[in-house]
């Protein structure tokens, strides 16, 4: 085609810091309406390429990201007076969980509306088609066949004579076509688009819930009208001329009932990204020119200066700049806490400030943000397959045509078998074929396909609530297999921040001057364990006071004077050569030492004035998260590059029986592949950042999430607050969601395992049960509601 | 009335017939397949519609070459709202009436199967 030639190809200049974006256009028809928009676009500022191409209904355009935006460059296209779209891709996970919601709220609405009609429908059919079956032992014509409806109808008829006599009155012929048309309504109404899609799907050779819909109703629906137009044909060859009318329309309306709710049910696996979602503020307040205003979202830029008053929710990710107040972040990290925050602490986007006010610098924002990070995961890991889905897969791939076949033979098998037994062709082909249209409702694909999907769906939305991501079916199914859990030690174990753990002030000194001392050298100190010090005393509102003459001592210490005193930190060695007596401390630096802790021996003009421990101290939840895994019928393996006297007194803190000390990097990769090579499912919990090659080796690693980066890629699971008991709660709500995905694909499987057989006749000889199309449409349709409700029982677990 | 009449093995043959066909037509029966246009940039882009199925379902491209699927979803059938490459780990929601643009590329050689959300719809991804 000639116009396909006016796809301009990319020119070679193109900016290297220029974007891409692909941007859908509709209505182009013609090579003037393509050339209208690329020359539109060519003129639109920052546009450095625009390539339009009519047959893909696209426009390419590369563009300068400092000068426009995609957005901008929808509403250039949009002002030619055709269609354009953001990009799906594009689209913030917010937006696009919006469509998606928009698209499954209508089509609930829809389905409740038809399932309502065509139910009152149903309900007419049902009374109408009475007097038809009582009249039925009378004449030859228009008695209903389905044996659900012939139990109804003798337990109603007395009933109905005596309040609807007006009814039996009318001729059954007029009830017989007024059926019809009824029944014609709604199929053509309510269950329009089961006969659309089937015969979409035919057409591209494949079959789906609509085909098993539409051939089994589509059959009972032909086969009256056969009886109500021309009775003769069936009467001639001895069958009884009965129609499905009622079965028809309340199947239909039995069925829309059961996708009505299947669609609730499916909107409600969806609830924790919605809710996150809906966190995002849309305003924040900004000082541009010294002034507070309000601004949209995404007009905020990085580095704004953003101001958070009390009881607001915090727009965007950023560090503060002054003020202080408690921030509740239970709804990312699931920390239930309120966490303190200060000049220089992290705040994230969409939690809630409590009751101070604080002013801070806008740092991650859009798809950057933690929010959008945390939205996008979870999105990416419901977007992922669970292995043990495979087989529900193979399933149905092949369970439409199947069950066709089933339906077949089973009519076959009936109508021979009551032909041979010597029934009459017409009872024969009655019995015959309401035992394959049952085949045809109560089968189920939809089921198998829910049970995995839906429970990956749910438990990753209530993991995001514990501030746990998993990041997808696979992980979640590893999560449950894990053997043994290896623990980093510094920042996963331990706070991963020094602190003053011990102050043991000597005789006649306060504890509040001992450390306002040591804090007071130390602020001029380099060393690491300084600025642990000098934070603890300031955080305890000390007043530090200024240090003369400092001098610090390589391996030794430092000394320098405060308020006229001579004050010396340092280990023995120091004491020692400044004369200073330590022996009467000696046990307790033995005992601090044993702790893994350093201590550091303080003189004041020469005498011992005290001792101070600074260590890396146990999180007050390892212990207890570490005892759970191990109740678990878990390992726990701690690695370290610590000496073997800190890592032993960690473990022993926090209940570790297994510690690895002095192990570098490269050995943390080499001790995990040791593990497995045992035959162990090994699982991986650190910062991710130091560990990222162990996180990748092991069978499921674990990361605590650190700074704005939430995703970190080697990970399976990201943990939003750094407690190891999110290691105990993932590893328990995917042994669940694996229990509740195993539960769904039994059900599933066993449904039709079961309800096939049963609704071809295999109960018949035995027990004389044949099961009515009727009752097998609402077993059909309930059973993929019960595969989703079980899903959405996740929802309500609390992982301890 | 105790044997098998010729109207009985009528049904029998007629059964096991449109058994046959049924199979036949849903797993055997060709289906069209279509050669991804390569444009200049060496992308290969097709457009697939989505409406009970997806035209065309067999797609033949270029391994180890980009490929970009517009999925152009012209129904509001919910059996259709997903679209899933498990070799791709790509589980994405097509929007009704809109065009919802994937891109991959096949690491070799081979046949990538894709399928709706619940494994209903199926298509190839065929590259050589």
């Amino acid at each position: 085609m000639a116009t396909s030639n006016l796809t301009r190809t990319g020119t070679p200049r193109i900016a290297a810091d220029a974007e891409k974006v692909v941007i859908p256009v509709s209505g182009m028809t013609c090579a003037a309406c393509q050339s209208r928009v690329q020359r539109t676009l060519d003129k639109a500022p920052g546009v450095v390429d625009a390539s339009v191409n009519l047959m893909m209904g696209s426009a390419t355009v590369a563009f300068d990201p400092s000068a426009t935006t995609p957005r901008a460059l929808v509403e250039t296209i949009r002002s030619t007076g055709y269609g354009a779209e953001l990009p799906i891709d594009d689209q913030s996970a917010f937006e696009e969980q919006e469509a998606r919601d928009r698209a499954q709220d209508e089509e609930f609405q829809d389905l409740r509306r038809k399932a309502i009609v065509s139910g009152i429908g149903g309900a007419v059919a049902m009374v109408a088609s009475m007097p038809l079956m009582a009249a039925a032992s009378h004449t030859a014509r228009g008695a209903a066949a389905d044996p659900f409806m012939r139990w109804v109808m003798t337990s109603l008829t007395p009933v109905l004579r005596a309040t609807l006599p007006g009814l039996y009155a009318i001729p059954a012929d007029l009830l017989s076509y007024g059926l019809l048309a009824l029944t014609l309504a709604t199929m053509a109404w309510a269950g329009r688009h089961f006969y659309t899609r089937a015969w979409m799907s035919f057409r591209h050779h494949s079959a789906d819930m609509n085909t098993l819909i539409a051939v089994g109703t589509g059959a009972a629906f032909l086969y009256s009208v056969i009886a109500t137009v021309a009775p003769g044909v069936f009467v001639a060859h001895g069958i009884a001329p009965d129609v499905y009318y009622e079965a028809v329309v309340i199947i239909i309306a039995l069925i829309l009932t059961g996708n009505a709710f299947e669609a609730k049910a499916k909107r409600q696996t969806a609830t924790a990204l919605r809710v996150l979602a809906k966190l995002q503020p849309k305003t924040a307040r900004v000082v541009r020119n010294d002034l507070e205003v309000d601004v949209p979202i995404d007009q905020v830029r990085r580095g704004d200066i953003v101001v958070v008053r009390p009881g607001e929710r915090i727009p965007v990710d950023g560090e503060v700049v002054s003020g202080q107040s408690a921030v509740d972040e239970s709804m990312l990290t699931g920390e239930s806490l309120p966490v303190a925050k200060h000049a220089g602490d992290r705040v994230i986007g969409a939690t809630i400030n409590s009751t101070g006010a604080f002013r801070y610098q806008a740092t991650t924002l859009g798809t950057d943000s933690v929010l959008a990070q945390i939205v996008k995961l979870m999105r990416d890991a419901q977007g992922t397959r669970a292995p043990i889905q495979k087989l529900a897969d193979r399933v149905s791939s092949i369970f439409v045509p199947t069950v066709m076949s089933i339906a077949i033979a089973t009519f076959v098998a009936w109508f021979v078998a009551l032909h041979i037994s010597g029934a009459i062709g017409g009872a024969a082909v009655v019995h015959a074929f309401a035992a394959a249209v049952a085949v045809l409702i109560i089968a189920c694909p939809c089921a198998m396909g829910l049970a995995v999907p839906t429970a990956v769906m749910v438990s990753s939305g209530k993991g995001a609530e514990m501030g746990i991501l998993i990041k997808g079916g696979e992980a979640l199914q590893r999560a449950g297999d894990v053997t043994t859990v290896v623990l980093d030690k510094t920042g996963t174990v331990t706070e991963g921040k020094a602190t003053v753990t011990d102050l043991i002030p000597a005789a006649g000194i306060v504890r509040e001057d001992l450390l306002r001392y040591v804090a007071s050298v130390e602020r001029l100190s380099e060393h690491p364990l300084a600025d642990a010090i000098v934070r603890v005393a300031k955080e305890q509102g000390l007043t530090l006071s200024t240090a003369e003459d400092f001098r610090s001592l390589t391996g030794r210490g430092a000394i320098a004077t405060i308020d006229g005193h001579t004050v010396a930190v340092g280990n023995e060695a120091l004491m020692n050569e400044l004369g200073v007596d330590v022996a009467s401390y000696g046990v307790d630096a033995s005992r601090l030492s044993a702790e893994g802790k350093t201590a550091l021996y303080v003189a004041l003009d020469s005498r011992m004035a005290g001792l101070i421990a600074v260590a890396d101290p146990v999180r007050p939840s390892s212990r207890a998260a570490i005892d759970e895994l191990r109740a678990m019928g878990l390992d726990v393996v701690m690695l370290t590059g610590d000496n073997q006297r800190t890592a032993e007194a960690v473990a022993r803190e926090a209940g570790i029986d297994r510690a690895v000390a002095g192990v570098l990097p490269d050995g943390k990769v080499a001790e995990i592949a040791r593990l497995q090579a045992e035959g162990r499912v090994v699982a991986m919990v650190g910062d991710g950042i130091n560990d990222g090659a162990a996180i990748a080796r092991s069978d499921l690693g674990f990361a605590i999430a650190t700074g704005t980066d939430v995703a970190v890629e080697a990970a399976d699971v990201a943990l939003m607050r750094g407690d190891l008991m999110g290691v105990v709660q993932a590893i328990k709500l995917s042994r669940r969601t694996m229990r509740t995905m195993k539960q769904n694909l039994f059900w599933a499987f066993i449904y039709n395992v079961v309800g096939i057989p049963i609704a071809a006749g295999a109960l018949y000889p035995a027990f004389g049960i044949l099961l009515s199309p009727i009752l097998a449409s609402a077993a059909m349709a309930f059973s993929s509601v019960s595969v989703v409700s079980n899903s959405l029982r996740l929802r309500s677990y609390h992982a301890a | 009335m105790m044997h098998v009449t010729v109207v009985d093995w009528l049904v029998i043959a007629a059964g096991v017939a449109a058994i046959a066909w049924v199979n036949w037509y849903f797993f055997f029966a060709e289906r069209t397949a279509v050669i991804a246009n390569t444009g200049a940039s060496g992308r290969q882009e097709v457009t697939v519609v989505v409406r009970g199925g997806y035209e065309p379902s067999t797609i033949r491209v270029k391994a180890g070459r980009p490929v970009r699927l517009a999925f152009d979803r012209q129904e509001t059938s919910s059996c259709s709202e997903e679209i899933v490459f498990p070799d791709f780990n790509v589980r994405k929601f097509l929007p009704a009436h809109q065009r919802t643009i994937i891109e991959l590329t096949p690491p070799k050689a081979g046949t990538y199967e894709f399928s709706c959300g619940m494994s209903m719809l199926h298509g190839r991804l065929v590259a050589d």
